[in-house]
């Protein structure tokens, strides 16, 4: 176990520095500097050299690559030259909608993903499980801004029980906050709805043809029992894993359903970034962004390997 | 992840190669599971035969689109907003400027098709060879690419690609070959973990014991293995590609106008989405059609050619 957790944190070390690489190297690539891609086409050689050498751009990249992850060691992802704010104070100020949106949408799924998912495995081959696979497969397949928008018509424009667009954060009280989030997170919870299902279907079928499973029915169990008692913690390995997965993927991956719905999240920051080619803001947010995720997938596997010694080294990638 | 309800290892084993009859014999219920272990069936093959109707549709769409009886795709041809009806006048409607949806919808069905196709295939190519390399060399060679795979995965792949758009200009190739990015991982992991499967096999130990070079057995022995089950992710990984150029579209960070993309018009339709919902549906039916195909037709040809048991 000391093992894998040592090599673990090398790669997590290593694919970071890595990304702190790359992100340093963007600038770079952009054609005709970070300059002009800031300042816009039409500035001055004498506004481009100002310019770069009041962000330290006409250093060395080495010195800078450095300097920049010294920086991000000590929390300091740069800052935005629109508006100076330093790049960890947005992050800060929009990371609990993004973050409210991911958890929300994470029990939503596995609130209907679970039960769903014993039913369909006990009564396999059913009427149930034939209709909803094909009903999944169109859910995996659907991309988020077509289910937003579907969502968006049916509850938030033709029935009007949602607002159509709009957060309203907690200080605003805990209903309203609730029902701007609630289509937003049901848009992401579709879709892992049918990923959590065939994964925890799939595992638990293959359990409920052990002996054990057979032996608690023979000892007088009821069925309900058997299955949520006995036969569901064994099977969910793989859910879990993904589950965890999912939340880092959500924190990355909701940008449609921020922009569709309006909401102050990161997706929205950096797509509003992008078109305002604040470069230092982009920059520092993917790196956020990918230390999050990195450092929480490395969570989810140290986690199954714990769970499951079985797993062990066997890594693909 | 498989469509069809292939639940028990042991029962498809034991009817493989059986006749009818045999089969028959061996059905039976599980009194404690209540599943019935029956072989099987060929369900779903009419969504299977749709799927394939749909694209060959749209592929033959895309490939003539010049020679089809189609208006222009940038020019307003009818009343503004006209809803889609079973005519032969528009019968997709037109939308908020009097273009024709059904032209606009055929010709961004061009870019996202070529856009995926390509994309998956140079994916699986260069996706392909990395992982035969890495499952074949083993050791540091394995880790070094492995590391690197990882940092592309490090991104959230919506992430990735915008951060991409911000630093270049949007292009059609750009888009492939970013596109192509996101999926290469999935192709090396796959092809990595194949080519380790093969490479445990006689033939190969025995090709390297009569003093193969690496790339006799990379290309020889390995390749040709590995090659149909890398080869039967390519529908699914463009699904995966289409999906991410209709958000790049969306976002309008795709292909840049006058060309139409179908999340080009899904956006455009957006604003009118209380008023006009066809502006926004049309194209995002099609758009949900055509992932849908792919998937179901992707997850079909996998399953019949994927080496590995577990279904993930």
């Amino acid at each position: 176990m000391r093992r894998v957790l040592l090599v673990k944190l090398a790669h997590v070390v290593v694919v970071l520095l890595l990304v702190s690489l790359l992100t340093t190297v963007m600038l770079e690539l952009t054609p005709g500097g970070p300059a002009y891609a800031i300042l816009g086409e039409s500035a001055t050689t004498e506004q481009v050299e100002a310019f770069n050498q009041e962000m330290g751009l006409d250093r060395p990249v080495v010195e800078r690559y450095g300097e920049w992850v010294r920086n991000v060691v000590t929390g300091n992802f740069g800052e935005s030259y629109r508006t100076g704010q330093p790049v960890m104070e947005v992050v800060k100020a929009r990371m609990p909608v993004t973050l409210q949106l991911a958890v929300m949408a994470l029990v939503m799924s596995l609130m209907v993903a679970v039960p769903l998912a014993v039913y369909v495995a006990y009564h396999a081959d059913g009427r149930v499980d034939r209709a909803w696979s094909v009903v999944s497969s169109v859910l995996i397949s659907a991309p988020h801004f077509v289910v937003a928008l579907l969502a968006s018509f049916v509850f938030a424009v033709r029935w009007k029980v949602f607002p159509v667009t709009g957060w309203e954060p907690l200080s605003n009280g805990l209903g309203p906050n609730l029902r701007s989030a609630f289509l937003p997170a049901l848009t992401l919870a579709l879709g892992e709805i049918a990923i959590f299902s065939r994964v925890l279907r799939a595992d638990m079928i293959t359990t409920l043809q052990n002996d054990f499973v057979l032996a608690a029915r023979a000892k007088g169990l009821s069925a309900k029992y058997v299955l949520f008692r006995h036969a569901l913690r064994p099977s969910s390995f793989s859910l879990l894993t993904l589950a965890g997965l999912s939340l880092g993927r959500f924190l990355g991956g909701a940008v449609v359903v921020e922009v569709i719905f309006a909401l102050p999240g990161l997706g929205q920051l950096m797509v509003q970034s992008i078109f305002a080619s604040d470069l230092f803001m982009v920059q520092g947010l993917v790196m956020f962004i990918a230390l999050v995720y990195v450092v929480l997938n490395a969570l989810v596997d140290l986690a199954y390997a714990y769970l499951d010694p079985r797993v062990g080294k066997v890594r693909a990638g | 992840m498989s469509l069809t309800q292939d639940s028990d290892p042991e029962v498809v084993a034991a009817t493989e190669g059986g006749d009818g009859l045999a089969v028959l014999a061996q059905t039976r219920v599980d009194p404690v599971t209540k599943l019935t272990l029956k072989p099987p069936r060929a369900h779903g093959r009419v969504i299977v035969w749709l799927a394939t109707g749909w694209l060959v549709v749209m592929v033959f769409c895309a490939v003539f689109a010049d020679f089809l009886p189609l208006e222009k795709y940038s020019a307003p041809v009818g009343p503004p907003r006209q809803t889609p009806g079973l005519r032969f006048d528009e019968p997709l409607g037109t939308d908020a400027i009097g273009r024709s949806q059904l032209t606009r919808v055929i010709y961004g069905g061009r870019v996202s098709l070529a856009v995926g196709v390509i994309g998956a295939a140079v994916a699986m190519v260069l996706g392909g060879l990395i992982g035969l390399i890495a499952g074949h060399f083993r050791g540091w060679v394995e880790a070094v690419i492995g590391v690197v795979m990882d940092t592309v995965l490090a991104f959230p792949s919506l992430f990735l690609l915008l951060t991409i758009a911000a630093i270049f200009t949007q292009s059609l190739p750009l888009m492939v070959v970013s596109l192509a990015l996101i999926v290469t991982p999935s192709f090396a992991r796959l092809a990595r973990a194949s080519t380790i499967s093969f490479a445990q096999r006689e033939f190969v130990e025995a090709s390297r014991a009569m003093g193969a070079t690496h790339r006799r057995i990379m290309f020889r022995e390995l390749l040709p293995n590995i090659a149909f089950p890398v080869a039967s992710y390519t529908f699914l990984m463009a699904a995966v590609i289409i999906v991410a150029e209709g958000s790049l579209s969306f976002l309008g960070l795709g292909i840049p106008p006058p060309v139409p993309s179908w999340g080009g018009m899904v956006s455009a339709g957006r604003d009118s989405l209380a008023t006009d919902p066809s502006l926004v549906f049309v194209p995002a039916t099609v758009l949900l059609l055509t992932v849908v195909s792919f998937n179901i037709l992707g997850d079909r040809v996998r399953r019949r050619f994927d080496v590995r048991k577990s279904s993930l």
